[in-house]
This record gives C-alpha cells, structure tokens and sequence, in this order.
C-alpha cells in the first residue's frame, strides 16, 4: 500500500474487525469491551431479580410453580418450586459478585482509564490483558452452562446460594455445582493476571516525574483493588477446589463424619469475601472523586487523606472477615475482636464521605447526570454504610443475621453504591470513549428512575428485616405483604430505568451529539484523559506525556 | 511526530492466543465436569492438548519478541514485577491449604464435635516418619535450589555459561530426583485421600506442592534449552531468573510443609 504512511499519520485504524475486537491488544478496546459484557451479564443478573420480586409481590407462590412458570396468567394449581427460586438468589449473587461490578469497574473503566491517568502507552502486559477478557467470558460461559445443566433436585442449575456455603454445595447433585465452582476459578484466575497487570502498569508506567502521590485518585484505587484481588482470591481458589475434591473424590474436608469441618469453609470464603466487597466499591470510590471535583469546580478536598483512606480500608478490610458469621458459635472473644475491626473501617470510610462533602463545600455544584449520579451515591452509600455499622455489632446480628435487613443493607452499599458509581462512570466517560455525548435530560430521567426505584425497593426490607422476615424464601406469611408489595413496585421502577438506561447509551452511540473538545467538561477535570482527543486514538501517549500536562498546581 | 513509538514500553501486536487461551482453559474445565461425572474423558483430554499448545505457541512469541530486543530494560522490570506478584498470589493459594491443615491440626473435631477434643493425626492413621524419606526429600530440594542459584551467579556475575549450564542440569535432576521420592512415599502412605481428614489435609497440601515442583522442573528445564540455544546473556536473563524466583518459592513452601505437616504435625 503506497499510501500506508499517509494512513499512519492520520491515525487510521486498518484493523480488521475481528482482529480489533477478537485479537486486542489494546488496553481501551479491551475496556470497552469488559463494559459491554459486564452490561449484557448485568442485564440477566437483572432480570432474575424482577423475576424474584414479582414472585415476592404477594404471599403464596403465583409465578414458580413446579408446572412451569407463570407470568402472565395464574395456573390452576401452583406446586411451589423451590429449587427454581434458590436457583435464581444463586445465579443473581453469582453473577453480580464476579460477574458484573468488578468487570465494569475494574476491568472497564481500570483498563480504560489507569494506564490513561497516569500516562502510560498501555498496560504492562497488553496480550495477558486480553486473557483476562477472555477468561472472564470463559466463567460466564461455564456459569450459563451450569444454569441449564442438571442440578439438584433433579432439576436444572444449583440453588445454594452465591456463598456456596457445604453442605448445601456438597450435597447439591448434578454437574450443574461443579460447573459453577470452575466458572468462579476462572473469573477468579482472570481477575488475578488483571491485577498483576494493574500492579505492574502502575508501579512501572507513570508518565515521568508522576510520584506515587501525585497519582489520580482513580488510578490510585484500582491499584489497591489490585492488591486485594491478589491476595485474596487465590484463597478462595483453594477454597473452591476442597469443595470440589469433597463433591467428586471422598474428602472430607468440609464433612464431620470423616473430621472436616464445615465452618472451615465459611472462613477461608469470607477471608476473600469481605475484601471482596471492598473490591467492588473501592473503584467507585476513586471514580466519584474525580466526578466529584469537576462538577464542583474545585480540586478534590484532602487528595493525600483520601489516599491513605483507600489504602486502610483495603488493609482493614482484611481482618474483619468472620462480622460475616457471628452465629457460628465463636467465642465471646472472636466476636468482640471482629466486632470492633468492623467498626474501625467507618473511620476511613468517614474520611472519604466527608472529603467528598469537603470538595463541594463552597464549591459551584452543577448537576450534570454524572453528579447526580455520585451525589446519590453519596446518600445512599452512607446509608448502606450506617447499618453496616448497626450489623456489625454482634448482639445486635442475633436478631438481624440473615434477615431481610441484612439484604437492604449490602444492597445499599453495592447494588446503589457500586452501581451509582458505575453509571457516573459512564455519563461521565461515555463521550471520551465514544466521541458522543448523552442526552442530559434522559440521563437525569434515568436517575431520578433509578434513584426512587432503587429506594423503594431496599428501604422497605429494613423495616421487613425488623419484623423478622428471613432471607432467601420464595413466601412469606402476609404480615409482610405491605412493604414487600411496595419493594417489588420498586423493583420494577429500578428495571424500567434499566432498560432506558440502554436505550440511552444506544442513542447516544448512533446519534449523539458529536464531542470536539479534548476536554467537555472544565478545567478541573484535569487528569491525563482529558488531554487526548474524544475518542482517543489507538495508541496513546506514543511520546509519553510532560509533567506541565497532568501536574496542576491547584490539585494539591 | 505521533503514531511512532517514543518510549521504551513494548507495545504488542493483536495476538490469537489469548481468545485460544481461554477457549482452552474453557474445554479443558467443561471436560474435567464431564470426567467427574463419568461422561467422557476424552474432552478434558482435549482441553490439556490445547492448553499445552496454547502456551507453547504463546511463550514461543514471547522468546522471540525477546530475541529481537523487544524486552527493553524498563520492560523487563516489569516483567519481574509480574513474576514477583505471581508468586505473591501463589503464595495466598497456598494458605488456604495451610489454613485447612492447622485448623483440624489445632481444633480437630471431637466426638461431640464441635467441641475440641478431638485428636491429631486422627485416630488410626499412621503418619510419616520425618526423618527418613522427608528429610532426604529436603535435601534434595535445598541441594537443587542451590544449584540454581550458582546458576545464577554464574550467569550474573561471571557470564560463564557452561556452570549455568551444569547448575541447571543439576537443579533439574534433583528436582526430577524430588518428584519420583515424592511418589515412592505416596504409593506407601498408610491413609487415603478420601474419608479422613488427614489423609485430605496432607495430600491437598503436598499434592499442590509437587504439582508445583513439576511445573518449576519444566520451568528450569525450558531454561537450559534456552540457554543452549543462546537465550541468555549477562544483561537479559529474565526468563531464567523467574524461573529461579519460582524454585526458590516452590523450596520455601517445601521448608513450612516438612516443618508444620511433617515435623510438627505428626
């Protein structure tokens, strides 16, 4: 081709499609690419929920029925199908813990946004990077497999819950478990190479000059995420692989009759668990920073706090596991210990609420649908965040473990927390990734949808989770009938603005309004993203980027 | 001017293995479901072959990307990075198998279970005695870990491929040595693997363990071809130096093994 270094100049992307799609080595193609899955897989772990509320909508079993499901009319006879209802808690949690939020976040906007943040050409190992895509759609695909492969009960799928707690999941027949516990290998294997990738891009790749803390916020949590991801699920890799030596080959480690213990398993599980959580909101957290100062006109409040909050939560969060199984029988001494850990992550986690408060203080707050988005988050995390400090107390958890209050609860904080920020995330984002702008006015419609859904639907399960109404029934006696018709109209408000929700970024895609800028937003969306071209080229920062570029003065 | 690279990062071109990577990670898996469930083997088999190719193919560009001087000294700090955090996670894995082991070993479960008073090793089963086949096993790691470190120096310090050679041969032999002393004692082992906790505990934990020595012997072995085939020089040796990292790490988690399972446990 004569005029190949004409293309070249021009920045010309030859790659085919499959090559570009099939084939990355890029970090934001393969970014983009975790946000779609992780949306498509989201949409499913969503629709099992409506399915789920619409069954709890009123006392007695109408839609799962051992006959077949019902959606539109009422059977004649209904035999209650449990199995089907346990199916659905298991695949929603499944889905959503490993399937979903760590995808979009970390393997979306970490992929995408990191390596730009902090100036790097790409990731360390940018072909290692697209293994981690492709063994994350590899778990999806052995997870799809063991929801329609023989379980237990002679039916399809497995109903043991996300937990996977023996012996529940040893005993649960069928492929269907087996195929489970390896689709959590491999989505854990890929977020392991994904974050010994961050790890290195980030301690090896800063543009020169970029010191530790003089890293953005963003990039800054996506490394502590990474440290989390490393060190704790490699644990429940182990974990998983005695649950299946104990399902197919005789051992017994989770098993009393040969000397095994089954509260073994829920220590080694909740060891990975409660960083977990961290895992799923720690991105968040460095992404609401930024949506945070832009839409305050102001730098961010306490850049330095904010990081070392970061990085305690991260370390604290490892020592807290077992607030997750007070009413195992621990000693008074246990409990007193993890009672008290879990409470001293409120301190950090305080830090960063009232920073966020701190950077709008005086600030000139504008609403744009990114801001809603992170201010909701704000209210609703530190909803989330004060009943977590209620359920950490291990006398109060007697009344509250397992109940509909501890549903409300980590919905709080992950499915509004985490979410919220994900959608900042991509109004915020969308136009540098796509070269398109959303429609405002949509965009704020989808909060206010979400926003009121979403509160409609987990508030009213505290009061249920006071009056006693346990976790994971497909019925309930009808003195609960009153909140949980109100939460399942919720849930159907909160799938509604779902569904705009893609209508929007479809819209956006094919007819947005076209973005010029480098930088839509102002000046105090400063870090290095901002500098490139919307959409950004294929490589970036082919020559690395001057400290004049990213080093504002009024960011410290 | 732009779309010429400026910097000494390594930027890599589209690559098939990692969609092939996980499609065989994917079969292989889907097929180990299979054979569990007495179905067919054959597709699990499958799935080794085309894992194995996969990474022969993959690890085959890597060598070359670094023969022809991609691995530019910043990349191969990375790539040490990368090894590091590997085994960093590698690590954690094994917790989990220490964690199993001193729990039962600390807190066995009782008859009256769960209070603690049970015993360890469990009634009836009948341990190793560590001062026979173990402690000539740990010899013979540390013996091999040493030979792989004069490897290193030799190739370090001195650029003198033929003791890195030797040093390899020897590191692999007794690593090879390792394995089949790690197989004469499972054939002889007075416990199972299924029913009992100990026997689980201990084959969990050493299994894991060996399978590591295997993979860290190829690992060494891959060096010494490289080596022959000219890989190595005194400056770029990265992958050789993973390779020892990794053996080093396999010895360590060997030393906690003799002394908490074999030493102290029995």
């Amino acid at each position: 081709m004569a005029d190949a270094a004409i293309h070249g100049h021009d920045h010309e992307d030859n790659r085919g499609f499959f090559t570009r799609w099939f084939m990355s080595t890029n970090h934001k193609d393969i970014g983009i690419l975790y946000l779609f899955v992780s949306a498509l897989v989201g949409f499913i772990a969503v629709l099992f929920t409506v399915f789920m509320r619409l069954e709890l909508m009123h006392p007695g079993v109408q839609y799962m029925c051992l006959e077949g499901f019902y959606l539109f009319t009422t059977p004649e006879t209904c035999t209650p199908n449990g199995h089907l209802w346990n199916v659905l808690i298991t695949y929603h949690g499944v889905l959503m813990m490993f399937f979903v939020v760590i995808p979009a976040l970390f393997g979306g906007f970490g992929n995408y946004f990191m390596p730009l943040q902090i100036g790097a050409p790409d990731m360390a190992f940018p072909r290692m990077n697209n293994l981690s895509f492709w063994m994350y759609v590899a778990g999806v695909s052995l997870g799809v497999a063991s929801l329609f492969s023989p379980g237990g009960n002679d039916q399809l799928g497995s109903g043991v819950g996300w937990v996977l707690y023996p012996p529940l999941s040893t005993l649960e027949g069928g492929m269907s478990m087996d195929l489970a516990i390896f689709a959590v290998h491999v989505s854990g294997a890929s977020s392991i190479l994904g974050a010994i990738n961050m790890i290195t891009t980030f301690l090896n790749m800063r543009a020169p000059g970029m010191t530790l803390f003089k890293v953005p916020l963003f990039s800054w949590s996506i490394f502590v995420t990474a440290w989390l991801i490393l060190l704790s699920l490699p644990v429940l890799a182990g974990a998983i692989t005695m649950l299946l030596t104990d399902r197919n080959f005789g051992t017994t480690f989770f098993d009393p009759a040969g000397g095994g213990d089954p509260i073994l398993y829920q220590h080694i599980l909740w060891f990975f668990g409660h960083p977990e959580v961290y895992i799923v909101i720690l991105p968040g957290f460095g992404l609401i920073s930024h949506v945070f100062a832009t839409f305050s006109r102001k730098p961010v409040f306490g850049y330095l706090p904010m990081v070392w909050a970061i990085i305690a939560i991260g370390a604290i969060g490892f020592v807290v596991w077992a607030h997750h199984m007070y009413t195992v029988g621990m000693s008074l001494s246990q409990q007193s210990y993890f009672m008290l850990a879990t409470m001293v992550i409120a301190v950090p986690t305080g830090v960063k609420i009232f920073s966020w408060i701190a950077t709008m203080w005086g600030g000139s707050v504008e609403f744009k649908a990114p801001m809603l988005f992170a201010f909701g988050f704000l209210i609703l995390f530190t909803i989330g965040g004060v009943t977590g400090i209620v359920l950490s107390q291990a006398g109060v958890d007697r009344a509250y473990h397992d109940t509909y209050y501890v549903v409300a609860h980590f919905h709080y904080t992950m499915s509004m927390g985490a979410a919220f920020t994900i959608f900042a995330g991509v109004y915020f984002y969308i136009g540098k990734m796509s070269g398109r702008q959303y429609p405002e006015f949509w965009a704020k419609v989808h909060f206010w949808m979400f926003f009121i859904g979403v509160n409609l639907t987990f508030f009213p399960q505290h009061f249920l989770g006071r009056q006693g109404m346990p976790r994971r029934y497909i019925d309930y006696p009808e003195a609960f009938a009153y909140w949980n018709y109100i939460s399942s109209w919720g849930a159907l408000l909160s799938f509604a603005s779902f569904i705009l929700f893609f209508g929007i970024v479809w819209y956006t895609l094919r007819a947005g309004a076209k973005i010029t800028e480098n930088n839509y937003w102002n000046e105090y969306a400063d870090t290095l993203e901002w500098t490139l071209p919307s959409p950004p080229p294929e490589h970036t920062f082919e020559i690395l980027p001057k400290r004049e570029d990213w080093d504002k003065g009024h960011a410290h | 001017m732009a779309h010429e690279k400026n910097h000494d990062y390594h930027i890599l071109e589209p690559s098939a293995w990692p969609l092939l990577g996980a499609l065989a990670g994917f079969t292989l898996l889907f097929g180990a479901v299979l054979y569990f469930h007495d179905v067919t083997p054959w597709v699990m088999v499958a799935g080794f072959l085309f894992t194995f190719y996969v990474m022969w193919g993959w690890w085959s560009d890597v060598v070359k990307e670094s023969n022809v001087g991609d691995h530019t000294p910043v990349v191969q700090i990375g790539l040490r990075y990368g090894m590091v955090l590997f085994i960093i996670s590698e690590v954690m894995f094994f917790s989990a198998w220490f964690w199993t082991f001193f729990k039962h070993a600390l807190y066995p479960m009782g008859p009256e279970s769960p209070l603690v008073d049970g015993q360890w090793p469990p009634a009836g089963i009948e341990t190793f005695d560590p001062w026979h086949l173990p402690l000539i096993n740990t010899l013979i790691l540390l013996c091999s870990g040493m030979a792989a470190t004069w490897a290193h120096h030799a190739i370090a310090h001195e650029n003198n491929r033929e003791d890195m050679k030797w040093g390899l041969i020897i590191a692999v032999v007794l690593g090879v040595f390792f394995t089949i002393l790690q197989a004469y004692e499972y054939s002889h082992a007075g416990f199972g693997f299924a029913g009992n906790i100990y026997g689980a505990s201990f084959f969990m934990a050493t299994g894991f363990h060996g399978f590591h020595v295997i993979i860290g012997t190829i690992f060494l072995l891959v060096c010494l071809l490289r080596l022959q085939a000219g890989h190595f020089t005194q400056e770029s040796h990265v992958g050789f130096e993973a390779a020892a990292w990794y053996w080093h790490f396999v010895d360590v988690v060997w030393l906690f093994l003799f002394a908490s399972i074999y030493i102290w446990g029995a």
